[in-house]
């Protein structure tokens, strides 16, 4: 398959601290891969790198064969319409309702403005995410499952390719969990994106991913599916999966 | 190590220090000039945020017109009973509202209001827009292509270009209306002829630089108050710390502009 994301040998460091250290890294199209690693291993920078809000001090990302280092301010503006990004709190608009909140950046990018065209937007990736009931209320009124629905159907009415997940089960209750993993599968069905998941959760990985990398001191330390990493012999491997 | 050693050695630290120190505030002078022509340079861009202007120009009024109106009143009236006894003095007590008014319109007005602005505002956009730095609310408007720059702080910034003169006539007229009161305490002057007195005496190269300086100002206090706000490093502390340091670096700017103001005018008009 086609790769939709192709990372060379990436580095970045802030001062004196190394966070990533010669990444590389291939997402296939339809292919879900989860990152694994340590809290402050750098996974978040990891993406935050691939959509240009961190700089890399060396390496080379290509998006849907775009070298990141060649775009523009537009160019990349426009990349970054086709690849959504959920944050690990949602990162919701609290000044804004929910129904604002999914329309800011449709009228914000889009020639269209036209009303009926972006309601239908909104109620179609609202109810994606189950959650057609809340399109009127304030951020501060959702619980945490709720913040990242809301924030994943803002990625989603922006139609992109690929979906970056950062730690998306993360603070969640074991059944609000599984709902999310359900939630990522299913939009992969309807939507026909690819993704990159940053997770601790295990079961999410299992559900979600075809591929499993680990991070350890700012490189990929192993990889492989769920069974291959959960049998290793490797202590810093197997220390996940107990 | 003898002593002039140790001596030296401390001599270096303290070297070192100052250095960096220097080379900090230069870096942030840098970087406040760039947030400047990025900011500058949406202005220019179309669509404008019509809407969005107009609800954070709501909000500086909404924020800042009580404390503008009770300081700018207690300022003229303060002003007047003090410079009194002076004037008396000299028998020169007719003079007083020209006198007051040249210094209210001048300097007191813009400085007074700037300065609260900065505290008002400033700190609010920086506690604001650090916020959403720290919840990622900035970073999620940048990665969905919706130009933070512009909706956000190219807004910010020119409400506050443009109301803060607004906010400096109003308080000069509030200003104005104290000292008329603390005049009448002394002197049964009616209202028009404090009016003409006051009036008589400023001339334009009172008023336009005095205005000109205040879009200066305006244009800092929203600008600070962005950039700090833009600058806020991980954790909710730090949110505090940018509203406290916008506050800081506002009301220094407004100083700095406020002296470069007066070398400029007296060069102009040889005042
Ligand atoms: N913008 C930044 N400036 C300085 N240091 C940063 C920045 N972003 C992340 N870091 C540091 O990089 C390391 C990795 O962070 P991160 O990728 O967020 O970890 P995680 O793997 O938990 O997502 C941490 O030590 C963090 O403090
Ligand atoms: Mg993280």
């Amino acid at each position: 398959m086609e790769k939709v994301i192709e990372i060379r040998n990436l580095n970045k460091s802030f001062g004196d601290l190394e966070v990533l250290k010669g990444i590389n890294l291939d997402l296939r199209r339809g292919e879900n891969i989860a990152v694994l690693g340590g809290s402050g291993s750098g996974k978040s920078v990891l993406i935050k790198c691939i959509v240009g809000l961190i700089k890399p001090d060396t390496g080379e990302i290509k998006v849907l064969n775009q070298n990141l280092n060649d775009l523009d301010k537009n160019q990349l503006d426009e990349l970054r319409q086709k690849v959504g990004y959920l944050f690990q709190g949602g990162a919701l608009y609290d000044s804004m309702t929910v129904r604002e909140n999914l329309e800011f950046p449709v009228r914000r990018t889009q020639t269209s403005n036209n009303k009926a065209e972006v309601d239908e937007m909104v109620h179609e990736v609202l109810e994606s995410v189950g959650l057609l009931g809340a399109i009127d209320k304030m951020p501060a009124e959702l619980s945490g499952g709720m913040k990242k629905r809301v924030g994943l159907a803002r990625t989603l009415i922006l139609k992109p390719e690929i979906i970056l997940y950062d730690e998306p089960t993360t603070g969640l209750d074991p059944v609000t969990s599984g709902e999310i993993s359900d939630l990522i599968l299913k939009v992969q069905e309807k939507y026909n994106t690819s993704s990159i998941i940053i997770t601790h959760d295990m079961k999410c990985a299992k559900q979600t991913a075809n591929l499993l990398k680990l991070i350890v001191e700012g490189k990929f330390y192993a990889e492989g599916t769920f069974e291959e990493l959960r049998t290793s012999e490797d202590n810093k491997v197997n220390a996940y999966f107990k | 190590m003898d002593h002039s050693g140790r001596k030296s050695m401390q001599m270096n630290q303290f070297l070192t220090k100052i250095k960096i120190s220097l080379k900090d505030f230069f870096t942030e002078v840098g970087e406040i000039l760039l947030f400047a022509a990025d900011t500058i340079r949406q202005f220019f861009v179309t669509p404008f945020e019509h809407k969005e202007l107009l609800k954070q120009a709501y909000f500086i009024g909404n924020k800042t017109l009580p404390l503008i109106t009770i300081t700018g009143f207690i300022m003229g009236l303060v002003l007047t009973m003090q410079s009194r006894p002076v004037l008396v003095e000299f028998g020169a007590q007719s003079m007083l509202p020209g006198m007051i008014a040249i210094s209210l319109v001048r300097e007191i007005g813009p400085v007074l209001t700037a300065l609260l602005c900065a505290g008002k505002i400033s700190s609010g956009i920086g506690a604001e827009l650090g916020a959403m730095k720290v919840t990622e609310q900035l970073d999620a408007m940048e990665v969905s292509a919706t130009k933070p720059m512009k909706f956000v702080v190219a807004t910010r910034v020119l409400a506050t270009t443009l109301l803060v003169p607004v906010l400096v006539i109003y308080a000069d007229a509030i200003g104005l209306i104290g000292t008329f009161f603390a005049v009448r305490i002394y002197d049964p002057i009616s209202l028009t002829l404090f009016f003409n007195q006051a009036f008589d005496s400023l001339g334009f190269e009172d008023l336009i630089p005095a205005t000109i300086k205040t879009f200066f100002f305006g244009f800092f206090i929203g600008l600070i108050g962005s950039y700090k706000g833009y600058k806020t490093s991980h954790g909710t502390e730090s949110v505090g710390l940018s509203a406290n340091s916008a506050v800081v670096t506002a009301s220094l700017v407004i100083f700095i502009i406020d002296l470069l103001a007066v070398q400029i005018t007296s060069l102009l008009f040889g005042l």
